[in-house]
């Protein structure tokens, strides 16, 4: 079991996001900031550059206590280039000794050279985009991996000396049978990973998967998610703690940027469409290569937006955030005023939500949303 | 004023598309009423809806300045009469300022119901019958053949059909003439109190009630003082005046004239159709005969599909009212949808209109109930109550039986498709009266049927299992005892008045069947199971289960992108907020409105 107190903590260190959004092509799910190197071939460098004046243009903070960086396929860079974005956030506010610097890698990049490469630039954990063992499974999400590939790639993080090697699985996927699925769960654990996280596939909009579910193609099935969440729950016991919705790790190895994220914590957010979180402040940059390149070209910052809360906004905020940790969250105003709510009250009743000493805490994580929506909507106390 | 003897007043009788309005056209452009440069295509249908939906509301009468060959000016009054069934004694009432009637029928289609019962009307009200078949220039028309049929039904010699077709113009001098020769000039005695028929009437912004009036006997003058007979009113005759088509103002209408009136009325349900007018001061003895109160045959509850729009409601449901004295409702209150009103319509197209005007005039969304009839509860202690809606049906400890009305259906078919039409009006608990073949090929049935089994897709029925080749019509029949019961839906337990209803005891399971089966599709699932029942008493008849919901959680907060996963979670959360709560349960307004479409 994680312990509260030390994931509570994590909110209160400073991280750092890094997006890298280049993909040799886009998988028919995704919908985040990403540049298909197939349909417009960029110039890494370029891109590096632009993401050490975006950093250097960032005002004076914190010393960092974990990096990750997301995309996209990160695992497409250089170790040099990664090197580069590692040395300009040290550069500019401090790398703090122990810090998390996590990479998301492409089981496929992910070379015994590739990985000690990287090991001696900084990075210290790796996400292996697994998603599934199954051939007929990954051929539908887009992935050109196969399962010697994700055993190779385990083997050589371990031998390069990473902290933590995290397995990235989606559930769900139509195709995907419960004995898939199962099998999928079993290789996965027989790998022995210190985290795991596992993220239903959802159809999101724009996507070529939202696409063909509109023309008619089945999309998931709330009830096989649900069966196939369960049964990995069951599945990976004890052996590492389930501690926030989807994710489990050992103790103590749980991831500390997302932990910051979940917690309301701070983070800077550096590259396309990145999103930060700084003094109160909300901010996200554009989503258009062409524009987030140009503007910082020109010593403009790349923000495309930002978002200042009030008070109230903050509290309801950090509940529905703090409820997908599994040790949940501080009851504070928010979650007391939730649970006068008769919303509220009915989720108490249906053994949705409940109230563990001061931490209120979401007991049937598959209904999480169902609560932030309630937790969103409440109203100030007068 | 107009010598009476060179007065001819007539209608048109034809089914839907079979002409009518463009035959109207012809003769307004052939004596001169209009000029062929303003000559709108359907001149006399004024009102979208009834543009669209290829037939007339509300009657209207132009005048006609017509010189015949024998060399005399006639003025020919057409009355417009309503074409559909919903509209019978609106017909009635029209065809009566009449003396004579245009039996339009399409030389390619043949007769059909409505037009078969309204030229009995017709005929029932003394009118002279001219047999006029139509498009006799379409490469389908059958002149001889529909020639037969009209001769069938009504007599006479094969040398009386005019054919005409209304679209090129051909025959229509030879229908003028025949109507000067054939038809009778107006009756009615010209030295006696002024007596004159409401056959129509309509609320105008700037006007108010502007009434169209036949006068039977006496005389009326502008300015005059008038009584009107039923309603007890006394008014001034601000205006008086004739359609040419547009309105002109004359000082004086005569006997057998026809035109319109303006009092300083503003409310319809003062003046109401079939009235007789006479003057205030030198009352006539009696009014005329034929009037009747209107008399609402179809109900449903309308409900704003958003809550604050009730007041919006309301005042939609007074200003219709204006316009359609027929349309009667009062609050109610449902549980599940909230505050609105139940109605009553005339029939269901009548119904169809008054939703369709609400949502399209008034931008109103509604929910409406599933249509109901007036059903008769009679108790154990020998009293009877009107139920118009299935939350009125008293308990069953207090009931002894219940009647409902019945309505007489004629319809006419090909006989190929007889064994099919008897086969779906059995089907609807209907008795078969008199079957008649009209010629070989096409055959008139009577029924008696309960108006509930006609109220659902009846029509849709008959004609999709005709091929759109049978024609119906029903009148208001008897009211007799039926084994009714009232099949309640239940959602976890609670009883969901809207979706409860009146029906026969052997209909009961299908209906509670496809009630839940329904529900269950269309309600999302909850926190925890939810049964959703049909009961008839405390008998459950039929049961499906909403399974609990199982999973309702994205995935992780995408490269901490808090604020959009916030926006989708507030999104969500104000789509919910739009639910109606039946007792614990949240339900989707479109689950209300797609499970009370009558598509079985």
């Amino acid at each position: 079991m994680s312990d509260p107190g030390a994931l509570d903590a994590a909110a209160g260190e400073r991280a750092a996001y890094i997006h890298i959004p280049f993909c040799h092509r886009r998988c028919p799910y995704c919908d985040f900031a990403v540049v298909d190197l197939g349909e417009q071939p960029t110039s890494f460098d370029r891109y590096i550059t632009a993401l050490e004046i975006e950093i250097s243009m960032e005002p004076e903070w914190c010393p960092l206590k974990a990096v990750n960086l997301g995309g996209g396929t990160p695992s497409v860079l250089s170790p040099e280039q990664v090197g580069r974005v590692l040395r300009s956030l040290d550069d500019s506010f401090g790398l703090l000794p122990g810090a998390e610097v996590s990479i998301e890698a492409n089981p496929e990049d992910w070379t015994e050279q590739h990985a000690t490469e990287l090991r001696r630039v900084g990075i210290n954990r790796v996400s292996l985009g697994v998603q599934s063992f199954d051939p007929s499974v990954l051929a539908s999400l887009g992935r050109v991996h196969d399962r010697a590939t994700v055993v190779d790639a385990v083997r050589n993080a371990h031998r390069a000396g990473y902290d933590v090697v995290n397995l990235d699985l989606i559930f769900g996927t139509p195709v995907e049978s419960m004995a898939s699925w199962q099998d999928t769960v079993a290789a996965a654990i027989g790998l022995d990973p210190n985290h795991l996280s596992a993220y239903a596939l959802t159809v999101e909009l724009g996507t070529a998967l939202s696409r063909a579910v509109r023309n008619g193609a089945p999309g998931p099935d709330e009830d096989d998610l649900a069966d196939k969440y369960e049964h990995l729950v069951a599945a990976v016991g004890d052996r590492l703690a389930h501690y926030e919705v989807s994710n489990w790790a050992e103790p103590g190895r749980e991831c500390r940027y997302n932990l910051t994220t979940w917690g309301q914590g701070e983070y800077l957010g550096f590259g396309l469409g990145a999103h930060g979180h700084r003094d109160g402040v909300r901010t996200r940059n554009v989503r258009r290569l062409d524009v987030y390149l140009r503007r910082i070209e020109e010593g403009v910052s790349p923000e495309a937006g930002r978002e200042a809360m009030g008070e109230w906004e903050r509290e309801r905020e950090r509940v529905y955030l703090g409820l997908r940790l599994r040790a949940g969250v501080e009851t504070g105003e928010a979650g007391a005023a939730l649970l006068a709510s008769p919303a509220g009250q009915r989720l108490l009743a249906a053994g949705v939500v409940e109230l563990h000493g001061d931490r209120l805490l979401v007991a049937q994580p598959l209904l999480t949303d169902a609560v932030a929506r309630e937790v969103l909507a409440l109203d100030p106390f007068d | 004023m107009t010598d009476p003897t060179r007065i001819r007043n007539f209608s048109i009788i034809a089914h839907i598309d079979h002409g009518k309005s463009t035959l109207a056209d012809r003769l307004l452009e052939y004596t001169g009423a209009v000029a062929e440069r303003d000559m709108r295509e359907q001149l006399l249908d004024t009102m979208d809806i009834e543009r669209e939906r290829g037939i007339t509301i509300k009657a209207n009468a132009v005048r006609l300045e017509y010189r015949a060959a024998n060399g005399e000016t006639y003025t020919l009054n057409l009355i417009d009469t309503p074409g559909h069934v919903d509209f019978s004694y609106e017909v009635s009432r029209s065809l009566d300022a009449c003396e004579g009637a245009l039996l339009l029928v399409d030389a390619a289609q043949g007769v059909e119901a409505q037009t078969l019962a309204n030229a009995y009307l017709a005929i029932d009200n003394g009118l002279e019958i001219i047999p006029v078949v139509n498009k006799i220039d379409l490469p389908s028309a059958e002149p001889e053949r529909v020639s037969a049929e009209l001769l069938g039904i009504l007599g006479g010699d094969p040398n009386d059909v005019i054919y005409v077709s209304a679209k090129s113009g051909t025959g229509i001098e030879q229908l003028l003439e025949a109507i000067v020769d054939r038809l009778p000039p107006p009756g009615g005695v010209a030295e006696s109190p002024l007596r004159a028929m409401v056959f129509d009437s309509y609320y105008d912004t700037y006007r108010g009630v502007v009434c169209s009036i036949r006068v039977v006997d006496g005389e009326i003058n502008s300015g005059e003082a008038l009584r009107f007979m039923a309603t007890d009113l006394s008014d001034a005759a601000d205006e008086i005046g004739v359609l040419l088509p547009g309105a002109t103002p004359v000082t004086r209408l005569g006997r057998g004239e026809v035109g319109y009136l303006i009092t300083g009325v503003k409310e319809i349900d003062l003046i109401r159709v079939g009235d007789t007018v006479t003057d205030a001061a030198t009352s006539a003895d009696a009014p005329l005969p034929g009037y009747q109160e209107p008399k609402p045959m179809v109900f449903s509850g309308l409900f704003p599909a958003d809550g604050d729009d009730f007041e919006r409601l309301r005042e939609a449901l007074d200003k219709l009212r204006l316009n359609d004295s027929s349309l009667v409702y009062q609050p109610e209150t449902s549980r599940a949808l909230g505050f609105g009103f139940r109605c009553g319509f005339l029939g269901l197209l009548h119904m169809e209109i008054v939703r369709e005007r609400l949502e399209r005039e008034y931008d109103l969304d509604l929910v409406a109930t599933a249509p109901s009839v007036e059903y008769r509860a009679h108790l154990t202690d020998g009293s009877t109550v009107q139920v118009r809606s299935p939350q009125d049906l008293p308990d069953a400890q207090v009931l002894a039986d219940i009647s409902e009305p019945f309505v007489k259906v004629m319809v006419i078919t090909p006989s190929e498709y007889v064994g099919t039409v008897m086969e779906l009006i059995q089907q609807r608990r209907g008795e078969m009266g008199e079957m008649t073949y009209l010629t070989p090929e096409r055959v008139e049935l009577h029924y008696q049927v309960p108006l509930a089994e006609i109220v659902f897709d009846f029509f849709d029925q008959l004609k999709s299992r005709t091929r759109g080749y049978a024609s119906m019509d029903y009148e208001p029949g008897d009211y007799r005892r039926s084994d009714l019961v009232r099949v309640n839906i239940l959602l976890n337990g609670v009883p969901v008045d809207a979706f409860s209803s009146i029906v026969h005891k052997e209909r009961a399971y299908r209906y509670g069947r496809a009630m839940v089966e329904r529900l269950r599709r269309l309600i999302p699932r909850q926190l925890f199971d939810v049964p959703v029942q049909a009961a008839v008493g405390s008998r459950i008849i039929a049961r499906e289960t909403i399974k609990a919901q199982r999973k309702d959680v994205t995935a992780k907060c995408y490269g901490g992108d808090i604020t959009r996963k916030r926006k989708l979670l507030e999104r969500q959360k104000e789509g919910k907020r739009r639910m109606k709560m039946v007792g614990q349960v949240e339900v989707p307004q479109e689950a209300f409105i797609s499970a009370l479409r009558i598509d079985e």
